[in-house]
């Protein structure tokens, strides 16, 4: 069964939002996983400084991609909230944790060890659950009559726990690339020396994950022999790590290293569409059956041609006010700390 | 009760959608206030007008941040917990839930930067603009959240193919006689809500002898504007137990505890309800009053549950106390800000202490309506999760375990009470403080970041924490 255009729309709607979502929360959920690597005062107030304006704009998508998914593929909404009840908790947990230790970190002296770990520990939390649940998709979701029909640990497989410590590391990567791209001096120069281990580790992943896929999942299997044509992701993949090899060695433009791992993301994205497309989850639920009726979807476009366009401008916008490297810091430790 | 998923889920969803409720309640009732004083100073060039502006606009930006993070636990409570729903009502009232996130997210986008960030770089008659704007954009907001509870009370403008709920026409789902009257009472009360807050924190001021220009506005307005609207509530309260009435007796029987059908009927004042035995105990009645109040005369038949077979019937104690609690908090709004604009009168309203303490305490007495008057609305409504469509136990997600709800039941709880004692405490320390200067923003808060925005009065204290000196 065909998708029709308007569910062909928000599919590809709920797409981008994923994709914006995870380079946009991947940067600064990896700038807390960086965060507990260092007991360094000064860069980790430098380094909360570089998304201080962006990370909870950032969490938006989160929202668009939850109620898009409820208005739009109500039962993909309710099979994956189903399946993944414990992450989603830990999920949402590690987003609240983070977002208080963020805003109450700099008002008490006190209580900044406490805030710091949940800082680390929440942002490392919502980046493996979330690799974790990519992991347990591609093993597929049992599903009895358009609910879960798994257990409540069904997704806590080996392999899963292994694209939860990849994504991890991507998101770690990603960060360390935004680092350099925002800072300057001693933090810059200890993010530099970080790349070329998250890479090698996201990459290592990356490949145990795919070749595990490759075996297990008939369908990624036919899908990629049918579609020959999308090889030419996991090229542009491995061509913009050695991009960011080359820009990491050069130390020539400081946004190179962040440039090129977002291209990595991009092209591990577009991989695995090219797999499980038009699956939604695999392997029962697809763009096409689990699409809300055609009133649902009409009456939800008028909003959503209006919103999301001026979202995009929005972000656009802060991320274009708060363009360059944080040099003085946006305030909060005043850039220098204790 | 067992604690069963259903019940546990139940109790979830109670939690995490009380805890939330209050601050987008909040919200709204401050954009709107923050709109009328703002307009106040435009008119008369008050100064004064213009620092209480400032002292709100941090309570806002607070309320509205902690708003949007239990938001987010919201948007994913109806997957995880009620998948059934989900699947079953996603067509209607998932479209209805994304307008909602639509129009924060257009909120957080637009005027709302403008309101915390833009004071210098616009037009004064624009910042009103702008702060007009985003008073509408909070009530848009809850229009779409009602809509969807009201189309979940009175279910219309659906049909049902092959088990699937497949909305026919959105204006009907959208605009409904309930929700034209839920709507209302709801934004009101969000109004009242924040009317008192202002009040007491006038009230506060006054007793403390501080700040004494800007409590007095606080005071004059607040108890002013609770004096105007609180007969307006009355009046649509009055409408939405005549929907209830109509659409939903047995919830209307189970508000009043009524077991037998009467004619004449009375009115339970106050009782205990006795669910087991179905009857009520230590019961304070005036005859024939039940008749007058549902059906405007003194001898109309009115039904007890009784009526109703005993799987279609709702609960009564929290019904019957919810409705009794959020009357009672009615009334002491009326009497409070009434009393209080004699006073006012009289010129004795900063003067007479034992009043000032009364208003101070009453702070809470808009949320405790609030919630309990959504207690008695969303309890009342059971068996039923979508009224006459689909009955809660049957909505669950199947594949949940009791240990699972609990773990997050318990998780919730424990994350949500320290959020609170933050968030609480800071909001605490923002009101004791008082309007001590300028609002100003630090660099790096967005209008999506507004929990950094209120940072002033820290500094404006003197507190050395932030730089750790």
């Amino acid at each position: 069964m065909e998708p029709s255009a308007l569910a062909s729309f928000w599919a590809g709607v709920l797409a981008c939002a994923i994709l914006l979502y995870v380079i946009l929360d991947g940067f600064d959920l990896g700038v807390g996983v960086l965060f507990g690597t260092t007991r360094e005062e000064a860069h980790r107030v430098r380094m909360m400084d570089t998304i201080a304006p962006f990370w909870d704009g950032n969490e938006t998508w989160l929202v668009v991609i939850g109620a898009g998914l409820f208005a739009a593929f109500p039962d993909v909404y309710a099979v994956f909230l189903g399946a993944f009840y414990l992450p989603v908790l830990l999920l949402l947990i590690g987003l609240i944790f983070r977002g208080i230790a963020f805003e109450f970190r700099f008002r008490s002296l006190r209580m900044r060890p406490v805030w710091d770990l949940g800082f680390f520990l929440g942002s490392t939390l919502v980046a493996f659950v979330q690799g974790a649940a990519i992991g347990a998709m591609i093993r597929g979701i049992p599903v009895a009559n358009g609910q879960y029909a798994g257990s409540p640990f069904g997704w806590l497989h080996p392999f899963a726990i292994l694209t939860g410590i990849g994504l991890v590391l991507g998101y770690a990567l990603l960060a360390a690339g935004w680092l350099v791209m925002k800072s300057d001096g001693e933090l810059r120069d200890w993010a530099y020396r970080r790349i070329q281990w998250l890479a090698a580790g996201a990459l290592a992943v990356l490949l145990v994950a795919f070749a595990v896929t490759f075996d297990y999942s008939i369908l990624a299997r036919s899908n990629l022999q049918a579609r020959s044509w999308a090889f030419v992701f996991p090229v542009v993949g491995v061509l913009a790590l050695a991009g960011l090899a080359v820009g990491v060695h050069r130390k020539r433009h400081d946004a190179v290293p962040f440039a090129m791992t977002v291209v990595f993301f991009l092209a591990a994205f577009l991989s695995l569409g090219a797999m499980f497309w038009p699956y939604m989850i695999p392997y029962s639920i697809t763009v096409a059956n689990a699409a809300a009726p055609e009133a649902s979807l009409q009456f939800l476009f008028y909003g959503g041609v209006v919103v999301l366009p001026v979202i995009a401008i929005y972000t656009i916008g802060v991320y274009w006010v708060f363009r360059g490297k944080v040099r003085k810091g946006y305030g909060r430790g005043g850039g220098g700390g204790d | 009760m067992d604690l069963d998923p259903v019940f546990l889920s139940r109790l979830q969803f109670a939690f995490v959608i009380s805890f939330h409720i209050i601050f987008p309640a909040f919200t709204i009732g401050l954009g709107a206030w923050l709109a009328t004083i703002e307009g106040a100073r435009l008119a008369t060039g008050n100064a004064l007008y213009r620092r209480v502006f400032d002292f709100w606009l941090k309570v806002f930006a607070v309320s509205f941040g902690m708003g949007v993070v239990t938001g987010i636990v919201m948007a994913f409570q109806f997957g995880t917990n009620w998948g059934v729903l989900a699947q079953r009502t996603g067509p209607i009232q998932g479209p209805l839930l994304g307008y909602e996130a639509f129009t924060a997210f257009m909120l957080e986008a637009t005027f709302f930067g403008v309101m915390l960030l833009g004071r210098e770089r616009v037009s004064p008659r624009f910042y009103f603009f702008a702060c007009c704007m985003v008073s509408l954009g909070t009530m848009f907001s809850s229009f779409w959240i009602l809509a969807n509870n009201s189309w979940m009370q009175v279910p219309l403008g659906h049909k049902i193919v092959d088990g699937k709920i497949i909305p026919a026409d959105w204006w009907a789902i959208v605009t409904g006689p309930v929700m034209m009257v839920r709507w209302p009472h709801m934004l009101l009360a969000a109004f009242l809500t924040t009317g008192m807050c202002v009040a007491a924190t006038g009230a506060w001021y006054t007793l403390r002898g501080v700040h004494r220009a800007e409590a007095r506005v606080m005071l004059h307005w607040g108890l002013g504007l609770v004096a105007v609207m609180i007969p307006i509530q009355l009046f649509f309260g009055h409408l939405t137990g005549l929907y209830v009435l109509q659409h939903q007796p047995a919830k209307f029987a189970a508000i009043e505890a009524r077991w037998k059908t009467q004619q004449p009927a009375s009115e339970v004042l106050l009782a205990i309800p006795d669910e087991k035995a179905q009857r009520n105990l230590y019961a304070i009645e005036v005859p024939k009053l039940g008749s007058m109040i549902a059906s405007g005369n003194w001898t109309a038949k009115e039904i007890g549950l009784e009526a109703f077979p005993p799987e279609d019937r709702p609960p009564v104690l929290i019904p019957f106390f919810g409705f009794r609690l959020m009357v009672g908090m009615g009334l002491i709004m009326l009497a409070v800000s009434w009393f209080g604009n004699f006073l006012r009168w009289r010129g004795r309203l900063e003067t007479t202490r034992w009043f000032l303490w009364g208003t101070f305490l009453a702070f809470p007495t808009g949320f405790i309506a609030i919630l309990t008057g959504w207690f008695t609305a969303e309890v009342g409504r059971q068996p039923w999760v979508v009224y006459g469509v689909l009955r809660t136990k049957d909505a669950l997600t199947p594949a949940l375990t009791t240990g699972d709800v609990l773990f997050s039941l318990v998780g919730y709880v424990l994350v949500y009470a320290m959020f609170a004692t933050f968030g609480g405490y800071y909001i605490f320390k923002l009101l004791r403080d008082g309007p001590t200067g300028d609002a100003k923003t630090i660099p790096g808060a967005t209008g999506s970041r507004p929990l950094a925005f209120a940072d002033s009065a820290e500094t404006a204290t003197g507190s050395t924490a932030r730089t750790g000196a």
